[in-house]
């Protein structure tokens, strides 16, 4: 999200979902929107059935590439040129908004200048895409306004993801599809909470409402509204944690409702630093591969037996609401951390109701001054910025004024990612999400239609490559990269460019994430799983 | 929003300008017969049940826009003749069965049955002789029963117009015609991708749930898979979450779900749920009280405050849970490393 604060100064979805219906043109970066985000999937197709443009990027061919204008299967981590070379023909052909570039935004003249470097013959080189196609793609989304931008992780797991979304911020900037209704630059957040855990403050670096631990302002005022004393120093990041684990300097961990071993990058490196922890804690629905290293597993009720909030991916909190008694003796999560709060400090965690916390958070987080449990019983829930009671909420973002004020162009350059092919490694691994699984897969693999209608992991792979290996569709082959190595299904298939495979992260009898990398983006600490490099041989070979 | 009054069968009514005659009737509590017709989609004057009398002509109401002073007519004798024959060849085209049919009270064709008043030896009468034609069980959460089907199009017209995909289609034609899929093939072969919203919206039973049952009362909440966060209700009976319904109102959703939100459920009664706290002893876990395991925790966590300690919050949790996590982690064991796995 580093990139959307640098350019807007906030890194959600600046737009919201029922504003799709009016948007004329999406450009739609990263993101298996049917399959990942599937309501949003079938509101874009239904727009782009009543007309509005797609262009769809993506290096594999996404169900959404059947519905679009424009498909482009680009190389995998060479999205920064690409939308450089789109910027490139917007500026060069004039479809930019000069009047919204020179009240609204600063830094134009530097980014400019980067843009000489992305010459067409450059551009088509490093993207495999023909020139002509990114002109087209650059004219339809320049010319067919409101556009808007949607992206998922497809553009953040890379070590470069910070400059692929400050990328799509400068297309928005150029063209003043920010800051008006139906346009935007979207990240489509994945679980169904991830921008409330941001929210608030599940991150090593801001307090809730993103308020800046470095800031002693801010530290002063938690201390006041706490009453303790609070560290200045920012945390670890989730892949910090895990090497810091590994060197042995962290050594008891509170881990909630996660399954690492399953979902993060290089899981063999988690899994040798969960063998080395002194004391780990385990608080989920299931036993997991995570679990099985626990010293103690407290069983955590479901979110129907529990009442609380979410907030969706566009900054709507909604409710929660119990619905059945917590299965056995599990309890709800915020339960369990104040009790383990109260046992441990006189003060500060005697809640005894959801709603009790919300009040708390009322207080010190600004952006959801607003959203109490009294008007979410009669709303269909709240969109932050909602500073007070009498605040309706805010459907989108930067309307008349950035949060900081001006919008900013960056100046990028391409770097190559991090995870380079050669001989040994000689193909390109992408992960992808299935419409039927979720995440470790530890709710859909219990639901057994789902695993009926996906039922084991499949290796993607290109014909021309599959023939290379003598690989057959539907046979067994071994997966390598330089941290692992796995078996799996191939699916020989021309949805992947040739060079380039693909697989989910769903099944445990196929860890996906022993194969991927954990080198990180230098600014938003997010692991490069989308891209590694591997070998693929015939399983009799290997063995 | 502009007013116009019209008149239904004498009494005089109010309704919002460009709504048709049938939801007009519908919302003042005047049941016009209709199949085809569905809130979420366009009409189309398919089923030719809707139809009404204006100044002697007959009108398809779910077709017909209010109109200052429109005098209507929904039962005159012409209409009402017109009504009887098209209901009676439905039904005597129908399977009977209603008994072990998943539609049952829900059913339309059996609501309009009841409306209209059916006579049973007439229509078997009508009855022709005819070979069964196969059930498609693919789909593990719902089944297809063409012998159901009244071919009103709603489901067509769902994944074309709500869902963007356009699975489904009318196959052959004339008394051959039945819905299905490109190519008819069986769904599970089709690009379905099993949202299930043609199968709700399905009047009679032939898009049905494999499983069904009746919840005793519904709780509003939200769903937990993804990030669109649609709106839904969980259906309750006894302790357990026996059905999901997508919440109209929502914003987000406005009605519609996928795959894992609607049938996705599960796993909350799911045997394999940890439902007591468990301590590793000598390598195995044992169980425990709550006190037993939150008193070790505590007395645990209070040797690794500060840089020994992280904290992983969950992007599965409330907002309210990782409040309390973040701020344990901060207020209590005095360091800001807390993250989340999934940072996007
Ligand atoms: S289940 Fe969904 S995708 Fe499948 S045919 Fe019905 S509406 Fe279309
Ligand atoms: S119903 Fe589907 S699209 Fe909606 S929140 Fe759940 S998983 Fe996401």
């Amino acid at each position: 999200m580093a990139g959307l604060v640098t350019a807007f100064g906030s890194g959600a979805m600046t737009n919201s979902i029922q504003e799709i219906d009016n948007t004329a043109c999406f450009f739609n970066i990263g993101t298996n929107t049917t399959h990942a985000h599937p309501i949003i999937g079938h509101r874009i197709r239904r727009a782009v059935n009543n007309g509005a443009k797609l262009i769809v990027a993506n290096p594999k061919e996404i169900e959404l590439a059947r519905h679009a204008d424009l498909f482009i299967q680009h190389q995998p981590g060479s999205d920064v040129v690409l939308m450089m070379g789109m910027a490139r023909v917007i500026l060069e052909e004039g479809l930019h908004d000069e009047a919204f570039i020179a009240e609204r935004t600063e830094n134009f003249a530097a980014f400019k200048e980067s843009l000489a470097e992305f010459t067409p013959e450059y551009v088509t080189e490093l993207t495999g895409v023909p020139w002509a196609q990114i002109q087209a793609a650059a004219r339809m989304y320049a010319t067919n306004t409101p556009s808007a931008i949607y992206y998922a992780m497809g553009i953040t797991q890379h070590t470069h993801g910070t400059d692929n979304v400050m990328a799509t911020a400068n297309l928005a900037l150029l063209t003043g599809n920010v800051g008006r209704a139906s346009a935007g630059v979207n990240p489509l957040r994945g679980q169904n909470n991830v921008q409330g855990a941001c929210d608030l403050g599940g991150l090593p670096n801001v307090y809730p409402g993103y308020q800046k631990v470095a800031d002693p302002n801010m530290q002063k005022k938690f201390e006041e509204a706490w009453d303790v004393k609070l560290s200045p120093e920012n945390g670890l990041t989730h892949v910090e944690i895990f090497n810091a684990m590994y060197e042995g300097d962290i050594k008891a961990m509170y881990l909630v409702g996660e399954n690492p071993l399953l979902t993060e990058a290089n899981a063999n490196h988690v899994q040798e630093a969960l063998e080395r922890v002194e004391f780990l804690v385990v608080q989920d629905l299931f036993m997991s591969e995570t679990a099985a290293y626990a010293h103690v597993i407290l069983p955590a009720a479901s979110f129907a037996e529990k009442d609380g909030t979410f907030t969706n991916t566009e900054r709507r909190a909604q409710r929660v609401r119990q619905a059945i008694p917590p299965r056995g003796n599990s309890r709800p999560d915020w339960w369990i951390t104040a009790q383990i709060g109260q046992r441990m400090s006189d003060h500060g965690f005697d809640f005894n109701a959801p709603q009790e916390i919300m009040a708390e958070v009322n207080q010190v987080t600004p952006i959801y001054g607003g959203i109490t449990y009294e008007r979410l019983e009669d709303v269909n829930g709240l969109q932050w910025p909602c500073p007070t009671t009498d605040h309706p909420g805010t459907q989108f973002l930067h309307q008349g004024k950035f949060a900081r004020g001006k919008g900013h162009f960056s100046p990028l350059h391409y770097k190559p990612p991090f995870e380079q092919t050669d001989d040994d490694y000689p193909l390109l691994l992408t992960t992808d999400r299935s419409l039927f699984h979720w995440h470790s897969g530890s709710m859909t693999h219990r639901v057994a239609g789902l695993d009926v209608l996906n039922s084991e992991e499949l290796l993607l792979i290109h014909p021309q490559d599959a023939a290379a290996q003598g690989i057959a569709d539907g046979e067994m082959v071994a997966v390598a990269s330089r941290r692992g190595a796995l078996s799996v299904r191939a699916k020989v298939t021309d949805v992947c460019l040739p060079g380039v495979v693909s697989m989910t992260f769903h099944f445990p009898e196929a860890p996906t994430n022993v194969l991927t990398s954990s080198a990180l983006d230098p600014v938003a600490k997010i692991p490069e799983t989308k891209v590694a490099a591997v070998r693929i041989e015939k399983l009799a070979e290997l063995v | 929003m502009e007013k116009i009054k019209l008149t239904i069968d004498g009494l005089e009514i109010e309704a919002e300008a460009g709504t048709s005659v049938l939801d007009a009737a519908l919302a003042n509590d005047i049941y016009i017969p209709h199949l085809c017709h569905h809130p979420d989609l366009k009409p189309v004057g398919a089923c030719r049940l809707c139809g009404v009398d204006v100044n002697g002509r007959m009108e398809m109401s779910c077709l017909l826009p209010v109109r200052e002073g429109l005098d209507v007519k929904t039962n005159s004798p012409e209409v009402g003749a017109t009504r009887q024959v098209a209901i009676e060849l439905l039904l005597a085209d129908h399977p009977q069965g209603c008994l072990s049919c998943g539609a049952s009270l829900q059913c339309e064709l059996l609501h309009i049955a009841d409306h209209i008043g059916v006579d049973g030896e007439r229509i078997e009468r009508l009855r022709r002789p005819s070979e069964p034609l196969p059930i498609d069980n693919s789909n593990p959460f719902f089944s297809f029963d063409p012998n159901k089907c009244v071919l009103c199009g709603i489901c067509v017209r769902t994944c074309e117009d709500i869902v963007g995909l356009g699975v489904l289609d009318f196959v052959n034609r004339g008394s051959r015609t039945v819905i299905g899929t490109f190519g008819n093939e069986p769904f599970i072969d089709s690009i379905c991708e099993s949202c299930g919203e043609c199968v709700v919206r399905c009047p009679v039973g032939s898009l049905a749930p494999k499983r069904w049952q009746r919840p005793s009362h519904e709780v509003q909440s939200t769903c937990v898979y993804c990030g669109v966060g649609c709106g839904i209700y969980l259906g309750v009976k006894g302790d357990q979450v026996v059905s999901v319904r997508a919440d109209r109102e929502r914003p987000s959703n406005q009605g519609s779900l996928c795959v894992k939100g609607r049938y996705g459920y599960n796993f909350i009664n799911h045997k394999d749920r940890l439902t007591t706290p468990l301590i590793k002893k000598e390598g195995q876990f044992v169980e425990a009280t709550w006190d037993e395991a939150l008193d070790l925790v505590a007395e645990k966590f209070a040797d690794y405050k500060g840089s020994e300690f992280a904290a992983l919050a969950s992007a599965k949790c409330t907002n309210e849970d990782n409040y309390l996590i973040q701020k344990f982690t901060r207020a209590v064991m005095q360091t800001n490393t807390v993250d989340h796995c999934a940072r996007l």
